[in-house]
């Protein structure tokens, strides 16, 4: 496995793994029964904007963790970025495009067949997670395949 | 209809050019090794610009090193 593919793995690790430890954290703590629509809407909106700063500052200790024990384990330097690199993260990043888009659609129909705004949170949060991992899977699919 | 893809003479040309290899060639193009392993193998079609500096590294004409035909005609 290339160091990219394995930087992949843990991107995709590392997302589910946070999303799996915040969002049960938050709704155990921070939500409580009872709460009205404009209520919930406050919550989600406060518990998804903690997340943006959390993700990128456990992101980015993550991957410098993984930076150090790859240099180790390997002995190799950190491959530099080019043009393959550059198209490949492209059309990873439209795949994870299109799987955020129908995750996005599909909360909007919860909404529309009458399911409540706590749902249609879920369905985003799940398309944003869901188009994360297709963006690393779509990745490792280029690297080994050819782009 | 038969499926074309752009072919390459990388491997013989680094052979001929004092066994160099696919390190020195990535260096020299500036890129990395996978991505002239990814060359070599038909799996990546580099950019213009690209093609044109393995070209010159080889010194031959951009035709010398990359061919466009057939898939058989690769192997």
């Amino acid at each position: 496995m290339t160091y990219h593919e394995k930087r992949s793995v843990v991107h995709i690790l590392s997302t589910i793994a946070l999303t799996a430890t915040y969002f049960p954290y938050v709704m155990n703590n921070y939500m409580t029964p009872g709460m009205n629509t404009e209520e919930i809407l406050i919550f989600w909106s406060k518990a998804i904007l903690v997340l943006i700063p959390v993700t990128i500052v456990v992101k980015i200790v993550i991957m410098i963790l993984f930076s150090i024990f790859n240099a180790v384990a390997t002995r190799e330097e950190l491959p530099k970025t080019d043009e393959r690199d550059r198209l490949i993260e492209l059309k990873a990043s439209r795949n994870s495009q299109i799987a955020f888009g129908l995750g996005f659609v599909g909360a909007l129909a919860a909404i529309a067949l009458g399911n409540s705004v706590t749902i249609m949170f879920v369905f985003m949060i799940g398309a944003g997670v869901f188009s994360e991992v297709i963006d690393h899977l779509s990745q490792i699919y280029y690297y080994r395949s050819g782009v | 209809m038969a499926k074309h893809k752009i072919n390459n003479e990388i491997r013989k040309l680094r052979f001929l050019t004092d066994e160099m290899t696919q390190e020195e060639l990535a260096d020299k193009v500036g890129v990395t090794r996978q991505t002239i392993m990814a060359i070599e193998k038909g799996k990546y079609s580099p950019s213009l610009e690209l093609a044109f500096r393995i070209s010159e590294v080889f010194e031959v004409p951009l035709n010398e090193v990359f061919t466009y035909g057939d898939t058989k005609s690769s192997k």
